[in-house]
């Protein structure tokens, strides 16, 4: 509580009721309206956010990491073929209640085949009545890859999958897979109130929904019968929308609010100095790259990927665009991802040895290429326009003359999907915890005209990472990720450039609070110190 | 009369189109759609895409959407928010009292002080007072919005710890919606601090966006002053012995009103317009921030819808001072 607050609350005789509130409420200051709260029809960091304290899912990330552990299932089991995930559910767990619904038992199978069915069969009566799209369930290849949910007994459920898919357990933990209750669907569904689960959202999580008001606040209150009571300790939790970056970090020096996120890298030298404030640091688990384009020549010989990758001079870059506040990028993930391997290195800054690359080659000096340059600010980097800038003027040294280009952000995504580019700025957050989200998702032969930027197709790369997702053996998977990490460094449709640090400035009295490498923000174990 | 207000009722229905046309041509214009939007730079799978597009009607022709557009209007219907999936007209109704009470707060501070500091500086002409309103009020009508507003934070929020940041109240303070007037719903309120809260989380929005009219109200009412104040029955009022209050606020100023009240009505537009970037600043949640994130996300009928009602509260207003004016001037309402 502010301290103005405090005392008008003290003047009024009230002080026993101002330290009550300001020990069980924080107020984490957010920076977007989230669009609704049924999660898995939306993608965007906000939303996720917004419905985190609300649902469970049946297994979840560990906190400050990206293995999936048990949450609603207990355990699970996969049959030998890999195609048969059984789950185990954890009994005793309880949904919400609202003014328009009380549960009338406890969670079970019929929730998790609700949740699943409507995602994968158009079909789905409650689909029917309030249609919807699910992005990220596709994205992930759910929607192609679940044959069946069954419920086998009311406490399991068994989950037929057509391929083996080493990531399931992984996906199954993102926000899109937030289990709902089936029985609030159906009267909702009685009621010919569908779009409510939109809006007023019924979940098993540790805080349940209060209230929203757009562009101002959302409100939860501690879920008095959360499952594991020990880890809720908090009365109340606000999220205060703020959409600039300055005013959040004000609010939060003023003790408006507690936790905040995505400070501007310029304002951190500061935030760190303020009394009452500590910045926590988790490496970025996100990569910004530039991605050569080669199905165009000249970038379809190795010599002159190799030239141009050799001619950047990367820590001038981390300097100037991270401000400092990031790591040189050495493979095509993050370290903090399993499978990484420490063994790469990057080639040596070697200008004059560019040169010379080049003209083997039989690239002119002078040779005209367009490099495309994000129009927005993303996690993985910080200001696309000055890196492009910086590449610009170190090509220049080897005889390269780059044109900047940059279009509205949907249409240069849709346009480097195409292949219009020379070579693009690019980049990207892990979703979920696997290696298959960057190996493959970004650099296999079946992601060119999607997130493949560099449009590179390498036969012996591409069974590489195949082979890894259709095991579950993790001691293989690694292998087999750390030797296609090794082809596509040494094949170069890449050069990567930075993972930012992801900066989360929270107050002094703020214990529990741990940042996600996933870019999740939880409020389970948060608590309040003096 | 009659024929006056038909003439201007007529010339309302080509603005009404005309404003249909352009926002839903104009948010059409921008690359790129909501499902595209929505997936950033994640895949967007060709079938899902196709999917929303058909859901959400954008698959059809141009002509057919407008025309689609057109007939819900027609039936009153101002359609749903393509990311929220709620009603435009409840998203209006919830977010424009915010605008409303910031955008009175506005015209109360910047007509009470622009009224006072312009007949001032008429009364007081060439002194240091009257350079130095007309310089301030020059550098406040030239003022970005958006800086002036992050350094009142820094030096009144920050510094001086004297209003909150942002916002409309203390979150700490838990209060029901029900007019959407924050002045007015923590007057419900159990909690006697709520009230001065919400009014000191006023202030300064309403310093920032009442800084422009201000400026205007102020130099306009010092020209009209100036030139009220050389008039015979001024000279008369004064020769007759009257008061200078009474001569300077009866006789003055209530004739140099008039032009100073065409342009009271004139800043409803600029009001919006300030709206925009003032609730940004400080977390104002009303349509301008609305508005700002619907074309962000493609958000067609927000985008569409929300201009549109704007727009008819703008022609409103002018069409309610057009008829005034005709009520008080027999020539304006006999010009054809």
């Amino acid at each position: 509580m502010s301290t103005h607050n405090t005392m008008i609350a003290a003047l009024l005789g009230l002080s026993w009721l101002a330290s009550a509130e300001a020990a069980s409420t924080l107020v984490f200051c957010s920076e977007a309206s989230p669009a609704g709260f049924d999660i898995a029809q939306y993608t965007s960091g906000t939303d996720n956010d917004a419905s985190e304290p609300i649902y469970n899912r049946l297994a979840e990330f560990e906190k400050g990491g990206t293995l999936a552990v048990p949450a609603l299932a207990e355990r699970w089991e996969v049959s030998d073929d890999g195609l048969a995930w059984t789950f185990y559910l954890r009994p005793g767990v309880k949904f919400h209640s609202n003014t328009q619904f009380k549960p009338s038992r406890d969670f079970n199978a019929d929730d998790v085949v609700f949740t699943f069915t409507r995602m994968l069969d158009p079909q789905h009566p409650f689909r029917r009545a309030y249609p919807s799209e699910f992005p990220f369930f596709t994205s992930m290849g759910l929607d192609r890859n679940i044959e069946q949910v069954s419920k086998t007994g009311p406490m399991t459920v068994v989950f037929r999958l057509k391929h083996v898919d080493a990531a399931f357990i992984q996906n199954l933990a993102m926000n899109f897979a937030a289990i709902l209750s089936a029985e609030y669907a159906a009267q909702l569904l009685a009621q010919g109130k569908p779009s409510d689960i939109n809006h007023q959202p019924i979940g098993t999580g540790p805080f349940r929904f209060a209230r929203y008001q757009k562009d101002a606040q959302i409100r939860y209150r501690a879920h008095p019968n959360y499952w594991a009571p020990e880890r809720v300790k908090l009365d109340q939790l606000v999220f205060a929308i703020n959409t600039d970056a300055s005013v959040r970090m004000q609010k939060l020096r003023r003790n408006e609010c507690q936790v905040t996120l995505n400070p501007r890298p310029a304002d951190l030298p500061a935030l760190e100095q303020a009394p009452g404030i500590k910045v926590l640091q988790q490496a970025g688990y996100n990569l910004g790259y530039v991605a050569y384009n080669t199905e165009r020549a000249p970038f379809d010989q190795l010599p002159v990927r190799q030239a141009l990758d050799m001619a950047i001079d990367k820590p001038r870059i981390l300097k100037a665009v991270y401000h400092g506040s990031g790591q040189l990028a050495v493979n095509a993930m993050p370290p903090t991802q399993w499978s990484y391997d420490t063994t790469l290195v990057d080639a040596p800054y070697d200008p004059e040895k560019a040169k010379q690359l080049l003209r083997q080659a039989g690239v002119q000096e002078g040779t005209e290429v367009t490099l495309w340059a994000m129009p927005v600010q993303r996690p993985y980097n910080p200001n696309a326009r000055l890196m492009a800038e910086m590449l610009q003027a170190d090509w220049a040294k080897v005889g390269i003359k780059a044109n900047i280009v940059s279009y509205e952000w949907g249409e240069y995504l849709k346009r480097t999907q195409n292949g219009e580019h020379d070579i693009a700025l690019l980049g990207w957050t892990g979703d979920n915890g696997d290696p298959d989200n960057w190996l493959a998702t970004l650099y296999s032969c079946a992601s060119i005209g999607s997130n493949n930027a560099a449009r590179w197709c390498d036969s012996t790369y591409d069974r590489l990472v195949t082979e890894a997702k259709h095991s579950t053996d993790r001691a293989t998977r690694t292998t087999l990720y750390q030797q296609a990490q090794q082809r596509l460094k040494q094949q170069v449709p890449i050069t990567p450039i930075a993972h930012s640090t992801v900066n989360q400035p929270v107050s002094i009295q703020v214990e529990g609070f741990v940042v996600s490498p996933l870019g999740r923000n939880s409020f389970t174990d948060v608590q309040w110190v003096d | 009369m009659l024929s006056f207000i038909a003439r201007r009722v007529g010339l309302l229905i080509p603005t009404f189109f005309g404003i249909t046309l352009l926002t839903f041509a104009l948010i059409r214009l921008i690359p790129g759609d909501p499902v595209e939007v929505m997936m950033g730079e994640r895949r967007v799978d060709p079938e899902m895409h196709a999917q929303a597009m058909e859901r959400l009607g954008l698959n059809k022709p141009l002509y057919a959407q407008y025309f689609d557009y057109i007939g819900q209007l027609a039936h009153g219907n101002l359609g749903e928010s393509l990311r929220t999936r709620t009603s435009v007209w409840s998203e209006f109704l919830n977010l424009f009292p915010a605008t409303l009470e910031l955008s009175i707060a506005a015209l109360l501070f910047a007509g009470v002080l622009g009224l006072l500091a312009g007949v001032i500086a008429a009364l007081k002409r060439g002194s240091l007072f009257d350079h130095g309103v007309m310089g301030i009020s020059l550098a406040g009508y030239s003022m970005p919005i958006f800086w002036w507003g992050l350094i009142l934070i820094m030096f009144f929020s920050v510094s001086l710890g004297w209003t909150p940041v942002s916002g409309r109240i203390d979150l700490l303070y838990d209060i029901e919606p029900r007019t959407g007037f924050m002045l007015i719903d923590t007057l419900y309120s159990d909690d006697p601090g709520a009230w001065l809260d919400a009014l000191k989380h006023l202030i300064l929005p309403a310093i920032v966006l009442g800084t422009i009219p201000l400026a205007v109200i102020a130099r306009m009412t010092r020209s009209s002053m100036l030139e009220v104040l050389r008039e015979d029955y001024i000279r008369t009022a004064r020769a007759k012995g009257l008061s200078p209050v009474r001569v300077v606020f009866v006789h003055g100023l209530r004739n140099a009103l008039i032009p100073v009240l065409t342009v009271f009505g004139l800043q409803v537009g600029t009001l919006l317009a300030g709206a925009v970037l003032t609730e940004t600043i400080f977390s104002w949640p009303g349509i301008g921030k609305w508005l700002i994130e619907a074309i962000g996300a493609r958000d067609y009928p927000v985008v569409q819808n929300g201009i549109l009602l704007i727009a008819c509260l703008v022609i409103l207003v002018n069409f309610v001072v057009d008829i005034l004016y005709g009520l008080a001037n027999p020539r304006i309402r006999h010009q054809r």
